[in-house]
């Protein structure tokens, strides 16, 4: 009898300080607690422990077959909601209705057992994920078609390589297919290819009319699959909207994150045995500006404790909704050393880059081999400036095109040489 | 948390419909809110889970003897070699008493339920820890878990009681009509393992301690079980309590209806089921209570 799936009224959760998870200590700690208690309750006043509230004040609805995005920075409380909506854990106040079968997919692969081969491993995850046996079998032969995976469903998935374990992993999620479908982040796993087909299959869920929560960080994807989005930070709803709107609220909020020091920002993922230290970007042009014709100069400070072995730069620059536009990277021409100085500053100068005026964002990463060592996701920003290219004093607008491209015009027959501009 | 059914589930306008298979769960509304109070076991939740039990089942027993060279053989070997140790130290260099049974029967006979037991509690105790993400990144009933690893050791139970029937049948035992009554001595230890499982598996959570607290608790219950000795050892008077450990139920029991040794009263027994429903409703609450917070903890 709802005109909603799903409602959620006043949700919070508490956490005692040091995250969750250090929420957890040792017998002796809370016998200890629990015996200093009466004293301490005597002394005048319990010392509770220190609490941040990981969601707090939460309200919206979702109505059936709406796709709803939600995006925030790392520590947003994103995750704490998803996981409050597929009952992983409770919320402290609050609550939330949820007027349909339920399918969560906040980790790709959970319950998979490496000794046990694909087949099996299907069998197990879809009874995990809340399948019944008869479900799974009437589905076993869409999953296996979706893996691409026929040859190695009984061989042990202990060898599979990372991108077939994570194939298996989501082609079973895929076909859950509840009312009401919870997804964090897991289509940032596989390659390109089976990305876009996982992204495919989110879409046709929607197109069914299935309710869609989806967490991601990929802006496009957000617009692209959502009819509304909705921004967290620090446990609260900021913004909730269009996903065009939110999602450019968001991403100037976090491009204003940019503007700290690189070496102190905390938000970055990798092992951390090198990092980024510092970026900066310019025009090749005597000015340094920047503008639609320039080339850039993008030089990257590196730290480590040691010699920086098969060292691979990653410079992605995308556009002001953060969609990417240019992906930058040191193997491209294979320039560098194979061990670099353990501190030191890589410079990457690229062609005329040929965009509107506006701004651009730019995420920075640092492998090692095939390891991540840093990763800054909204390192940094710059502004490409207008500039008369054409001299007309013409300019695609940023918001309509993100490219500016040379070009001349005439009427057949009537050409007049030398006129327009080559940018 | 609960459930409730609607009789009707407008889509608000959104018109292609989910199809049908999906049938009465699609009637539900889920409310998640604050948890409050103690609750019992939701048997209906477990039951609509009852698949996913299966295959958890299903994977402890597949898994276990995984990249073994004899596999399924070590749930034989275990208690076997433990007979032979106590056969030769206890039975021929103390000569422990034994009712008037072979010694290496009357061991066995109480071997064979007591490696369930002391296994059931070592996997029953790992059982939510061993995959943190299970509890982090998805709903299920939590409490499937420790069931399912001290079931799957059933299968091994059945495997060493083969070989138990064997050595009866080569020491020319023949079991009379109070093995009829073994069925309930199996389901006393199950009961017990299960409620010393979901304690540990609870606690376990939280307290990574416990991870150190079962060896020395299997080590310490060993020995307050008549195994390698008979409890006919046990002074009169000390009885009640010794009988306090279902275990010594399961023992006695094992050896009644097996053996034909004259060693289990009533009154102990019941004693012993009494301690063994306690520990199981008692753990079940607990686990229950501690659920709540897995996914924050664990």
């Amino acid at each position: 009898m709802s005109a909603v799936a799903v409602r959620a009224e006043n949700l919070g959760k508490l956490y005692r300080v040091g995250g969750p998870r250090a929420a957890y200590g040792s017998l002796r700690e809370s016998l200890v607690d629990a015996a200093q208690t009466p004293i301490r309750a005597l002394r005048g006043g319990l010392q509770r422990p220190e609490t941040f509230w990981a969601l707090k004040d939460v309200a919206f609805d979702v109505g059936w077959g709406e796709v709803l995005g939600i995006v925030g920075a790392n520590g947003a409380g994103k995750s704490t909601l998803l996981k409050i909506l597929s009952r992983v854990t409770y919320p402290t106040t609050g609550h939330a209705r949820l007027h349909g079968r339920v399918g969560a997919l906040l980790e790709v692969g959970t319950g998979f057992h490496a000794e046990l081969t694909g087949r099996e491993n299907i069998y197990l995850s879809g009874a995990i994920l809340g399948m019944r046996k008869s479900e799974i079998e009437r589905k076993f032969d869409a999953i296996v078609d979706f893996t691409e995976l026929e040859r190695f469903l009984d061989t042990p998935v202990k060898r599979y390589s990372s991108g077939m374990y994570m194939r298996l992993a989501f082609s079973v999620a895929a076909h859950l297919e509840p009312e009401i479908l919870v997804v964090d982040e897991v289509l940032a796993v596989g390659d390109a290819a089976f990305q876009k087909k996982c992204l495919g299959k989110m879409d046709s869920a929607a197109r069914e009319g299935r309710t869609i929560l989806f967490v991601s960080h990929n802006m496009p994807a957000i617009q692209a699959l959502c009819h509304r989005a909705l921004w967290l930070r620090d446990g609260r709803i900021v913004e909730e909207g269009p996903p065009a709107s939110v999602v450019e609220s968001y991403i100037a909020s976090a491009v204003e994150t940019g503007r700290f020091p690189l070496a102190e920002r905390e938000d970055r993922s990798g092992d951390g045995s090198a990092r980024i230290v510092s970026f900066e970007v310019e025009s090749a042009d005597a000015d340094r500006v920047i503008r639609p014709g320039s080339r850039l100069v993008l030089r990257l400070g590196y730290r480590s404790d040691r010699p920086v072995r098969y060292p691979q730069f990653v410079i992605t620059i995308s556009d002001h909704l953060d969609v990417g536009l240019f992906l930058l990277h040191s193997e491209f021409t294979n320039r560098l050393p194979e061990t670099l100085p353990p501190e030191g500053v890589v410079t990457c100068e690229t062609d005329p880059i040929h965009l509107t005026p506006g701004r651009c964002i730019v995420h920075l990463e640092l492998l090692k081999g095939n390891v991540q060592a840093d990763l800054i996701p909204h390192a940094g920003t710059f502004e490409v400036h207008d500039d008369d290219v054409f001299g007309t004093g013409m300019m695609p607008p940023r918001d309509w095109v993100r490219y500016v491209l040379g070009q001349r015009w005439w009427l057949e027959n009537e050409r007049v040489p030398g006129e327009g501009v080559q940018s | 948390m609960h459930e409730q059914s609607e009789p009707t589930l407008s889509r608000g306008g959104v018109d292609p419909p989910l199809d049908e298979r999906q049938g009465p769960a699609a009637r539900t509304t889920l409310v998640v809110g604050p948890p409050g109070g103690w609750q019992a076991l939701d048997v209906r939740e477990i039951w609509r889970y009852r698949d996913l039990l299966y295959f958890l089942v299903w994977r402890e027993v597949k898994v276990r003897y995984k990249q073994t060279v004899i596999g399924g053989a070590w749930a034989v070997l275990q208690p076997f070699m433990t007979m032979v140790v106590f056969s030769v130290i206890f039975g021929l260099l103390i000569d422990v008493p034994s009712d008037g049974v072979p010694y290496p029967v009357f061991s066995f006979a109480a071997l064979v339920p007591w490696t369930f037991f002391a296994t059931a509690l070592a996997r029953g105790g790992n059982s939510l820890v061993q995959d943190p993400s299970l509890l982090s990144k998805v709903y299920f009933p939590r409490i499937t878990l420790p069931l399912a690893a001290v079931s799957s050791l059933l299968v091994d139970f059945a495997i060493a009681f083969v070989i138990l029937i064997g050595m009866m049948l080569f020491y020319g035992i023949v079991p009379g009509v109070a093995s009829l009554a073994l069925p309930l001595f199996v389901v006393l230890a199950y009961v017990t393992a299960l409620g010393v499982g979901f304690w540990l598996s609870a606690a376990n959570v939280k307290y990574r301690d416990i991870n150190y607290v079962i060896p020395v608790l299997v080590q310490f219950w060993l020995f307050l079980t008549p195994i390698a000795y008979p409890s006919s050892l046990i002074p009169e008077a000390w009885r009640a309590l010794y009988g306090l450990n279902p275990m010594v139920g399961v023992v006695e029991g094992f050896r009644w209806a097996l053996l034909g040794t004259e060693s289990a009263t009533s009154a102990s027994l019941l004693v012993s089921a009494a301690a063994a429903l306690l520990l199981f409703g008692s753990g079940m609450l607990y686990f229950r209570r501690m659920e709540r917070e897995f996914a924050d903890v664990v």
